[in-house]
């Protein structure tokens, strides 16, 4: 259970999936807009992390390793559908609101990267928790930026007002003020953690090349890299 | 609207007004991942642009030819991502074995955007906005160009924030994403002029 435990909060501190592995920031950016948003936009992924960890986690003896990644982005997007139909039946706000980040849950690196990280060398139990862990940490992010975005860019909080009309700054929940409030949170941790003592540099998860975590993106890095 | 000015403002807010990266955080990934040298950035947009016409294509195909008369509209996205895959691994083949310089120019990108969110995120929306053959086959060349765009720009601003000495804190990513955040603010600019141009 300990070890467990330890699966549990990796994914939602020490391997913060958003802050540290720097992954799926597209939808981290784009959805943070409102709190609601960013809340349904975290549980819809971590929805689908710890089904597509599980189902893949039970079929890591069955998938041929060469064809991996797009036996993984089946199970992922079967997992995604059906959050699509959930949500369009019973919540309409939030799916509107999600827009096309929802079916673009397929592509996210985190979902992805999971899957090729952890869930194909680990046992069901473990990447359970490491799918419940990584989403919450995901969640917790996109609420936290939400909250800020939210309250400075529309003057509200989960929709009710806090600061008077006339005092927000609108740019703060366009497209400059995601990328400039990401940018204050990674430099927040990178100073908080600078005090403690542990150097971090963040970097781009897997330079870019999203669901391409595997080996050959390595050998392919090289060869951009020149 | 006429069909000519339709099409024209299909290219000019894909290109500009809605700039996938810098104004709908599409591909925000391989933009701050690929961004650091110039000659990647140029295959890379290559590579996009190549793939998202031709997935538009394939897609619009597949979609009206084979999933609405089966009534398959609800398995879209799993459907065009497999399209997507499939098309990313044949034009591999096909241009390795019959267009050599064009493989040797976009070869080794090719396979980083099958993952690449723009591209799914492309052909859904064609879908969504009702495009028909012709309008989707060049919102997914505009898309790719604006991909394109934002990157070789973003490129030229990471060649000069190299010199730079940001705070401590912000050295690396973070002043990076800051000067996202200012390259995405000149795009705010283009704001509302698809539609007086072209309205």
């Amino acid at each position: 259970m300990k070890r467990k435990m330890k699966i549990l909060t990796n994914g939602i501190f020490k391997e913060n999936p958003v802050l540290i592995l720097v992954l799926g920031c597209c939808s981290t950016l784009a959805i943070s807009v409102t709190v609601l948003g960013g809340l349904g936009m975290g549980l819809a992924l971590t929805f689908v992390l710890v089904g597509s960890n599980v189902a893949i986690s039970l079929l890591r003896k069955l998938i041929p390793n060469e064809i991996r990644i797009p036996c993984y982005v089946v199970v992922i997007a079967g997992f995604v559908t059906l959050v699509e139909m959930v949500l369009e039946a019973y919540m309409k706000s939030i799916y509107d609101s999600l827009g096309i980040f929802l079916p673009l849950i397929v592509v996210n690196c985190i979902v992805l990267g999971r899957a090729e990280m952890f869930a194909n060398k680990n046992t069901v139990g473990d990447s359970f928790f490491d799918g419940l862990g990584m989403g919450l940490g995901y969640t917790m992010v996109i609420v936290g930026m939400a909250v800020v975005r939210e309250l400075i860019g529309s003057g509200t909080l989960l929709g009710y007002r806090i600061i008077p009309e006339g005092y927000q700054i609108g740019i703060v929940t366009q497209t400059p003020g995601g990328f400039f409030c990401f940018a204050c949170a990674m430099a927040m941790l990178i100073a908080g953690l600078d005090k403690k003592g542990r150097k971090f540099k963040p970097e781009i998860g897997c330079d870019g090349c999203c669901g391409n975590c595997n080996a050959e993106c390595t050998d392919r890095k090289e060869t951009i890299g020149k | 609207m006429s069909a000519g000015a339709k099409i024209l403002m299909i290219l000019f807010s894909m290109i500009f007004t809605e700039n996938y990266v810098l104004v709908k955080f599409v591909a925000i990934c391989p933009f701050l991942g690929v961004s650091q040298n110039f000659k990647s950035c140029i295959g890379m947009s290559g590579a996009v642009i190549f793939v998202m016409t031709l997935a538009s294509a394939a897609t619009y195909a597949i979609y009206h030819s084979l999933m609405v008369p089966f009534g398959l509209e609800y398995l879209s996205t799993i459907i065009f991502i497999l399209v997507i895959a499939a098309l990313v691994q044949f034009v591999e083949i096909v241009l390795k074995k019959y267009i050599k310089p064009l493989y040797n120019a976009l070869g080794i990108y090719l396979p980083l955007i099958t993952t690449n969110c723009a591209v799914l995120a492309v052909t859904l929306l064609n879908i969504s906005n009702e495009y028909n053959f012709l309008q989707s086959c060049v919102d997914g060349f505009a898309a790719g160009v604006g991909f394109g765009l934002a990157l070789v720009l973003f490129c030229g601003v990471r060649k000069t924030l190299e010199r730079a000495k940001p705070p401590k804190a912000f050295e690396g990513l973070p002043i990076t994403l800051v000067a996202a955040a200012l390259t995405s603010m000149t795009f705010m600019g283009f704001t509302g002029m698809a539609e007086k141009l072209f309205g």
